[in-house]
């Protein structure tokens, strides 16, 4: 995997939040704000995952970046240019992996290609990004007949189909058992040191930030009634690859658990 | 003990093979029947009897010849028919009408449909009046047709492009409105907009429930057809029916049923096998 180079090299860039607030209108006219003065910048390269509890705007915060809602306050910029609506540098991988069903996987991950690429180009990039999640037999293959974590690869290589600048993943192993996550996000990190792409990643799982990002950002609230927004920003000792038993990162994964609300016996 | 592992590796390879095979097969009814090459004529078997029983009916006298000619009687007024070259002209003309009038009913149900379907102020602004259009019993539009278009083959043709138009307009619009609005978002997120986004997601994901509203269309479309026919009209089965029941030949009033039924049947059987077909290309999951 690791003896494959992409035509295309991804060339990061960095992305700020300033102040986002995200309020949706509710019943009877009431105003339900999910989120308020998230602020934080990623720098080009850098894995940043987003953890909190359920329905505490992780997504929410992901899906502004990505310009498919607009904030209520505050503005995303990436590389200084502030998103406004769907942004071409800007590639997402969701929970499911969301493959047209009448497409074979080549057609799939050929739809994440930019805009007017040649023909034979985009047929090598295809066949490039296949191999590197290990895809490559798979190419005439319709999404039903490949498993789950198959689909996942190819949703991921999607994404990356789009030469992205800042690659938004959304639970991209929430729905994976566990040995299928644990490949995944190796598979992950092979191809961010092959092409450092900026990553936020949104996930449920402490132990998969821990292991994957260089910072993890908390989002809670200090009461249930209030939005949420970071409560904690923790820089992760060590460098990729990390030690999935190291001990630093087994205390720092119970005391981000506890800050989330679970004690553990 | 060297040749254990080689007899051992032979089931094992046939059952992987058989099992490819079995996956290969997206219908598994097709196995369960290869055995039985007779059921597909099960079918036959229903209509062969009920045959059986009419001729019995009739030759034992049970109904007079009047209300009840013997399949023989039946066939011979076809043949009657045809060698005065009117029975040709009946079913062409009918299955004129019915082709003209479903093109013309289903290609306005599409566009209208996916109007509707897709963009929300269509939906609000026309939707409730298409609705109400729909509540209207097809032959309350006979005496408007007449009066404006006329006793001719337009009239006719009109009122089996309304009977083929809602099946179509329903399904298409009803389908197009509930096409995964994940894969839509995923969609756009790609850059994928406008017409790009209906050619690539949301047409091939409506086409299979397109195509199921293509055949309630047809069925339709023969339905306006024998109701357009019994109100005015001088040639088609429609015609048959009202003219020999005039004059008392049933013979020729069940000749037109059955070619009704015929002619429904096969046209539904082309459609039908396009429908098979958008369904193993077009799969929804």
């Amino acid at each position: 995997m690791s003896a494959l180079t992409l035509k295309h090299t991804l060339t990061a860039c960095d992305i700020n939040f300033s102040g986002i607030a995200k309020s949706f209108a509710g019943e009877r006219g009431a105003v339900h704000t999910v989120l308020e003065g998230v602020s934080f910048t990623a720098y080009p390269g850098e894995i940043i995952s987003i953890i909190g509890s359920s329905g505490c705007g992780k997504s929410t915060l992901l899906r502004v970046a990505a310009g498919l809602e607009a904030a209520s306050a505050g503005e995303v910029t990436i590389d200084g240019a502030a998103v406004r609506g769907l942004d071409s540098r800007v590639a997402i991988g969701f929970q499911e992996p969301r493959l047209l069903p009448w497409r074979s996987i080549a057609k799939n991950v050929a739809l994440g290609l930019p805009k007017g690429t040649p023909k034979d180009d985009a047929r090598q990039h295809v066949d490039a990004l296949l191999r590197l999640v290990g895809l490559g037999d798979y190419a005439a293959h319709r999404p039903r007949e490949i498993s789950g974590g198959m689909a996942q690869r190819a949703s991921l290589a999607r994404a990356l189909a789009r030469n992205p600048g800042v690659l938004l993943l959304d639970e991209p192993f929430g729905a994976l058992d566990a040995l299928t996550r644990i490949k995944m996000q190796d598979l992950l990190l092979d191809i961010h040191a092959q092409d450092p792409a900026t990553i936020l990643l949104v996930t449920h799982d402490v132990e998969e930030a821990l292991y994957l990002s260089d910072r993890v950002i908390v989002l809670g609230t200090s009461d249930p009634h209030s939005p949420a927004t970071i409560t904690r920003t923790v820089e992760v000792p060590g460098h990729r690859p990390r030690d999935r038993g190291d001990l630093d990162l087994a205390l720092l994964r119970k005391e981000l658990l506890a800050e989330l609300g679970v004690e553990e016996h | 003990m060297s040749l254990l592992p080689a007899t051992d590796t032979r089931p094992a390879e046939t059952k992987r093979v058989a099992r490819s095979r079995a996956g290969a097969s997206s219908r598994p009814v097709q196995l369960s029947t290869r055995g039985h090459r007779w059921l597909p004529w099960l079918g036959a078997l229903l209509p062969l009897t009920l045959l059986a029983l009419w001729q019995y009916l009739s030759l034992t006298g049970v109904f007079s010849a009047v209300q009840l000619p013997a399949p023989s009687r039946v066939v011979a007024a076809a043949l009657d028919l045809l060698g005065r070259g009117q029975l040709g002209i009946h079913i062409a003309i009918s299955t004129q009408r019915v082709l003209l009038g479903f093109t013309i009913g289903a290609l306005l149900g599409l566009a209208l449909g996916a109007w509707v379907g897709l963009s929300r102020w269509a939906n609000l602004l026309a939707a409730p009046t298409i609705g109400a259009l729909r509540a209207v019993p097809s032959l309350a539009w006979v005496p408007l047709l007449l009066l404006w278009i006329g006793i001719g083959e337009n009239s006719k043709v009109t009122l089996i492009a309304i009977g083929a138009f809602f099946p179509v307009y329903t399904t298409v619009s009803a389908a197009l409105a509930h096409v995964d609005p994940k894969l839509v978002e995923a969609a756009r997120t790609f850059g994928i907009r406008g017409l790009g986004l209906f050619t690539t997601v949301q047409l091939p994901a409506v086409l299979p429930a397109v195509v199921s509203g293509l055949r309630l269309a047809l069925a339709q479309a023969w339905l306006f057809l024998v109701a357009a026919e019994l109100l005015g009209a001088s040639m088609g089965l429609g015609f048959l029916l009202t003219d020999s029941q005039n004059n008392g030949r049933t013979d020729r009033l069940l000749l037109a049923i059955v070619l009704l039924a015929i002619l429904g049947k096969l046209t539904d059987l082309a459609l039908g096998a396009f429908e098979r077909w958008v369904k193993v290309r077009f799969p929804s999951n």
